[in-house]
C-alpha cells in the first residue's frame, strides 16, 4: 500500500467516492451489528465479569463503527449523519457479513462468532493502519489495541471450552461447525474491494486470510478443536442480502428512531 | 445471572496500580477460574476508566487478616505517640508521595 498523503484523493472521483463510501459502510456495519449482538448479553451474562467484558467489547465495536460512519457520511457528502446510517437504513441497505448477525446462541456460539471475527479483524486493522487514506488509517490505528484484546479474550475462552469438559468441548465444536460456513464471506474480494486495493486504501484480502488461517489453526490446536472443512460458504451480506435474523435485530435496534423520528436524549 | 456458577469459581482480590511508581491499591474482588482469567476480568471490571497501569490478583484465601476483636490491642496504643509521625520535618517542595 502507498503511504498516506501521496496526493490522490479518492473523494475527487465520483466512482471512487461511492466505492469508498461502501467500503467504510462495510467495515462499520460489521462492527455495529456485532456490537448489538454482544449488547444483547448485557444483564444476561453467565457471570458478572463476562457480562461486563462483553459490554466493553460491544462499546469498543460501537466506537469504531461510529468513526467509520462519521467518515462515510463525509465521503458521501449528502448531509447524512452517523445516526441516519445506523437507525434509518433498511435491512437490504446494510452491508455487514452474515457472520456477525447470527444469533447469540449459547456462550460457545457467542465466543466462536467473536473469535472468527476477531481473527479477521485484527490483521485487517493492522493492515489498514498503512492505508493510503489518512482517515481510514487513523481509525484503524485506534482500533488495533482493542482488537488485540478482543482476540485474546475470545481465544482464551475458546481454548477453555475446547480443552475443558466433555460438554464444553462438544458445544464449542458444534458452534464452530455451525458458524464456519459464514467465514468465507469475510474474504470475498469484489469490485468495490478491488477498487480499494488499487487505490492503496485496503489490503488484499488474501493476506488477511493467511493471518486468519494461522490464528485459527494455532488456537484450535490448543483448544483441541477440529477445523471444519471449507464446504459451501454463505455470502450475500456485503450486497445487502441477509439471513432472516438481521431484520429482527434491526427492528429492536431501530425501534425508537422509527417510532419517534429525531428523538434525542 | 447464575449465582451457582460464580460460586464455583474461587474469589480473587484485585489490586490496581494507577501510576508507575505508586503502590498497588486494593480495589475489590471478583470470581475467576484461574489467575489469568482473574487478570482479564479485573481489566474489564476495574480498569474501564483508565484507572490502571498494572494489575495484581491474589486468591482471597491466601490473605490472612487481623481479627476485628483485636483492633483495640493492636492499634489503640499508637494513639498517644505523636512523635512517630513525621510532622517535625519540613517537607521538600514537590515531594508528593512520601
Amino acid at each position: 500500500m502507498s503511504r498516506p498523503g501521496t496526493g490522490f484523493d479518492p473523494r475527487s472521483d465520483p466512482i471512487m467516492s461511492t466505492a469508498l463510501f461502501t467500503y467504510a459502510l462495510r467495515l462499520g456495519d460489521d462492527l455495529l451489528i456485532l456490537s448489538h449482538r454482544l449488547g444483547e448479553w448485557c444483564g444476561h451474562g453467565p457471570v458478572l465479569e463476562e457480562d461486563i467484558a462483553l459490554a466493553n467489547r460491544a462499546l469498543d465495536h460501537i466506537g469504531e463503527a461510529r468513526n467509520l460512519y462519521d467518515y462515510a457520511v463525509k465521503v458521501e457528502g449528502k448531509g447524512r449523519t452517523e445516526d441516519d446510517l445506523a437507525y434509518l437504513r433498511a435491512e437490504r441497505q446494510f452491508v455487514n457479513t452474515k457472520l456477525v448477525e447470527q444469533p447469540n446462541g449459547d456462550y460457545a456460539h457467542t465466543i466462536v462468532r467473536s473469535f472468527l471475527f476477531d481473527a479477521y479483524h485484527l490483521p485487517l486493522a493492522e493492515a489498514l493502519t498503512r492505508s493510503s487514506d489518512a482517515q481510514i488509517a487513523a481509525i484503524a490505528a485506534k482500533a488495533v489495541k482493542e482488537a488485540q484484546y478482543h482476540l485474546k479474550h475470545s481465544s482464551d475462552w475458546l481454548i477453555r471450552f475446547g480443552d475443558g469438559t466433555e460438554e464444553s468441548h462438544r458445544r464449542a465444536q458444534e458452534a464452530l461447525d455451525a458458524l464456519w460456513t459464514y467465514t468465507g464471506e469475510l474474504f470475498v474480494q469484489d469490485d468495490v474491494h478491488e477498487a480499494m486495493v488499487k487505490a492503496g486504501i485496503a489490503p488484499d484480502l488474501s493476506t488477511i486470510k493467511q493471518a486468519f488461517d494461522a490464528t485459527v489453526d494455532r488456537v484450535l490446536a490448543e483448544a483441541t478443536l477440529k477445523r471444519p472443512a471449507d464446504g459451501y460458504m454463505m455470502s450475500g451480506g456485503r450486497q445487502g442480502k441477509h439471513s432472516e435474523h438481521l431484520g429482527f435485530l434491526l427492528a429492536e435496534m431501530q425501534y425508537l428512531q422509527r417510532a419517534y423520528p429525531g428523538a434525542e436524549w | 445471572m447464575s449465582a451457582e456458577n460464580s460460586n464455583n469459581w474461587p474469589l480473587w482480590e484485585v489490586f490496581i496500580q494507577s501510576k508507575r511508581g505508586l503502590e498497588h491499591k486494593h480495589v475489590g474482588s471478583l470470581h475467576a477460574a484461574d489467575a489469568q482469567m482473574a487478570i482479564e476480568n479485573a481489566r474489564d471490571v476495574y480498569t474501564r476508566r483508565q484507572e490502571g497501569n498494572s494489575i495484581w490478583v491474589v486468591p482471597a484465601g491466601a490473605i490472612s487478616s487481623s481479627q476485628p476483636d483485636d483492633a483495640a490491642m493492636l492499634f489503640d496504643p499508637a494513639d498517644d505517640k505523636t512523635y512517630r509521625h513525621p510532622t517535625f520535618y519540613v517537607m521538600p517542595e514537590g515531594a508528593k508521595y512520601i
